[in-house]
């Protein structure tokens, strides 16, 4: 910003309007570790008794927190590698290499992204019962790695194309094969891009809610997601308080991902710089 | 090492961009192949360097046959108009890498990279990124890429397109002198006549992918075979003026100039409509064949002026002149030809 552009106007515009959600997600942190009355604004009293459930033994017809979190990780963590890998690969074919029907390919992937995937679970619902991957975490894996993977191989394909073809025909005549030129040459020049996809598939399959619910919908392979949803389907009198410290738990990796990494994140949306 | 590039053809699709080219390429000479933008260059270079598949002919590097060689396995060093240098690894890694491809010894690749970096003047600079140098210094790193695993050829891709003015002229006797001091083959594209006059053993003219005539620079100069190539050579250019043949003179269109022929022109009949092509150092004040016209535009170039004298039927032509003549624009002057100096061409532009 430079110095003839004064910014406290601008802070205080934008701070005034970020207030409604300060203030939710003030009282969000502040519920979870006191009492208040119904009604009242003002917290009773200091507890912490509702992040009980990350030590006690679940009720019956609950699943243990950790094996959750677990699920989740790996839910999230998978589908994050193999749209990382995926788009990879073939991100580099689209954009480099002169194979039949490529415009076609290109096309149907951009289709495939704009499917909502609301009008597709039931076709999937269907699919996976008939493979036996219904009620599976590798099921729902498959399906939101499918879901991923357009976006990714479009947006790989976009920093392949930022590489300069000169640099892989220096190294054709430097010598090495076509795979190493792609690994010690290409690669390094698109890691930027690698770094974002990755994330940005993590976060998405971390905040997935849909197809975990729909499509393994049992204790055994619950994420945190629909562990939440767990916490207030069926009790009498849910415990509200409890619900905000789970979903604090659940929010608090994607918080610390966006501090760490807001830099990398924002290069997926500038499309691939160099250096 | 000889090259041979044999009834070379290259399609791109439907459309053919080179036609059956062959070129000769001598063991440690300079080829420059010049023509203008679009012609095939790059599209020969890149069969070369096997970069581009051929869809005919033969390639031959010394006895061997390399058609059918991928780029890998073929040896020759390129350096590209914008350098591609790897951007991620320093002056000293690009330098290297052809050599650890190879697998070449640690000690072995660092002696070696050392030794080119000190012939293309870059020892202080081998840590460096490639964005951390100018652009001639990327230059420098390019060529030292090119050159250090000894290639069979050294391919170069108009490779003083992006520097300036300067450093080009500089770069010019640098480049010059790296491939006389390794004794490379090397073939030079460029557009820019002067980069190829000055730099190249010979020089092959190429238009619409055919090569039209490969010369020594000063030969080709001197004894064009096309009005393409005597107009692509020499700056400022020729000038060109056309008109009939009557008896052993020429009369210009639309005026009652006429010029004296040589004999091998005189021979086409009269009446026959011929071009004659005058290079403005043979257009000067005391010339013996005179001719009158108006000084139409001046320019200053320092050391030299160069005149456009446009004559009574508006044909121009060019002359440079050393300084202090005192001409003005304007003037009605007669300066003459030197006759023997003059190159004649007949309607489809080829040289009489
Ligand atoms: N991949 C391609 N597909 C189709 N046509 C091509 C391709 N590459 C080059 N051409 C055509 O081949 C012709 C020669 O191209 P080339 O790049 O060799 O020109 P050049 O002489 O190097 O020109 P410049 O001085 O502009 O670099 C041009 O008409 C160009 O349009
Ligand atoms: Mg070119």
């Amino acid at each position: 910003m430079s110095s003839n552009f004064r910014s406290w106007p601008m802070t205080l515009l934008l701070g005034f309007l970020s207030l409604p959600i300060i203030v939710m997600m003030v009282y969000l942190f502040v519920d979870t570790v006191t009492d208040t009355t119904a009604g009242s604004l003002i917290p009773d009293r200091f507890t912490l008794e509702h992040w009980r459930f990350l030590f006690d033994a679940p009720q019956a017809g609950r699943s243990n927190i950790w094996s959750v979190t677990l699920n989740t990780f790996i839910f999230a963590c998978s589908t994050s590698a193999i749209v990382v890998m995926t788009s990879l690969t073939s991100g580099y074919a689209l954009s480099r290499l002169n194979m039949p029907y490529r415009r076609l390919l290109l096309g149907g992937v951009l289709t495939l992204h704009a499917f909502p995937t609301v009008t597709l679970i039931i076709s999937i619902f269907l699919m996976l019962q008939m493979t036996g991957l219904y009620n599976s975490l590798l099921g729902v894996i498959l399906v939101k790695t499918a879901l991923e993977l357009p976006l990714g191989i479009w947006v790989m394909k976009g920093f392949y194309d930022t590489v300069p073809w000169e640099i892989e025909m220096a190294g054709l005549t430097d010598g090495a094969s076509r795979f190493t030129v792609w690994r010690r040459l290409v690669l390094p020049q698109v890691h930027p891009g690698l770094a974002a996809l990755g994330l940005f598939s993590f976060l998405a399959a971390w905040s997935e809610y849909i197809l975990p619910q729909v499509l393994a919908p049992d204790g055994a392979s619950q994420v945190l997601a629909t562990y939440l949803q767990n916490l207030i389907k069926d009790d009498r009198a849910p415990d509200f308080n409890m619900f905000k410290s789970v979903g604090l738990f659940y929010a608090m990796p994607v918080m610390i991902i966006y501090l760490i990494f807001n830099q990398k994140l924002m290069n997926i949306y500038g499309g691939g710089t160099k250096g | 090492m000889r090259i041979l590039l044999d009834q070379f053809t290259k399609t791109f699709g439907a459309t053919t961009v080179i036609d059956k080219m062959s070129l000769d390429i001598e063991s440690g000479e300079m080829l420059a192949l010049l023509g203008p933008s679009g012609c095939g260059k790059s599209t020969t270079l890149f069969a070369i360097c096997g970069i581009h598949r051929m869809n005919g002919g033969r390639l031959l590097f010394g006895e061997r046959d390399v058609t059918h060689l991928p780029s890998q396995m073929r040896n020759v060093g390129v350096v590209f108009q914008n350098y591609a240098l790897y951007p991620h690894m320093n002056a000293f890694d690009n330098i290297a890498f052809p050599l650890m491809i190879r697998k070449m010894a640690k000690p072995e690749i660092e002696r070696k990279v050392l030794a080119i970096a000190e012939l293309v003047h870059i020892e202080g600079l081998l840590k460096r990124k490639p964005a951390q140098l100018s652009g001639g210094q990327q230059q420098r790193v390019a060529l030292a890429r090119a050159l250090v695993r000894e290639p069979d050829i050294l391919l170069l891709d108009e490779p003083l397109a992006n520097l300036d003015a300067k450093l080009r002229l500089e770069m010019r006797s640098e480049i010059r002198r790296i491939q006389q001091e390794t004794g490379i083959s090397a073939v030079l594209v460029t557009h820019d006549q002067v980069e190829a006059m000055s730099m190249a053993d010979r020089i092959a003219i190429m238009d619409q992918g055919q090569i039209v005539q490969l010369a020594a620079p000063k030969d080709m100069y001197d004894e064009p075979v096309t009005d393409f190539v005597a107009s692509f050579l020499g700056n400022p250019p020729i000038a060109f003026l056309q008109g009939t043949v009557e008896g052993k003179t020429i009369r210009l269109e639309n005026s009652d100039i006429v010029l004296p022929l040589d004999a091998q022109a005189a021979k086409q009949g009269n009446g026959t409509p011929i071009r004659i092509g005058v290079r403005p150092e043979h257009f000067q004040p005391e010339h013996p064949v005179k001719i009158s016209g108006k000084i139409s535009f001046i320019e200053e170039q320092g050391r030299e002026e160069l005149f456009d004298v446009t004559l009574s039927n508006g044909m121009r032509l060019r002359s440079v002149q050393a300084n202090g003549g005192a001409f003005r624009l304007g003037d009605e002057v007669s300066w003459g030809l030197a006759a023997d100096k003059v190159l004649t061409f007949d309607p489809s532009g080829r040289r009489i």
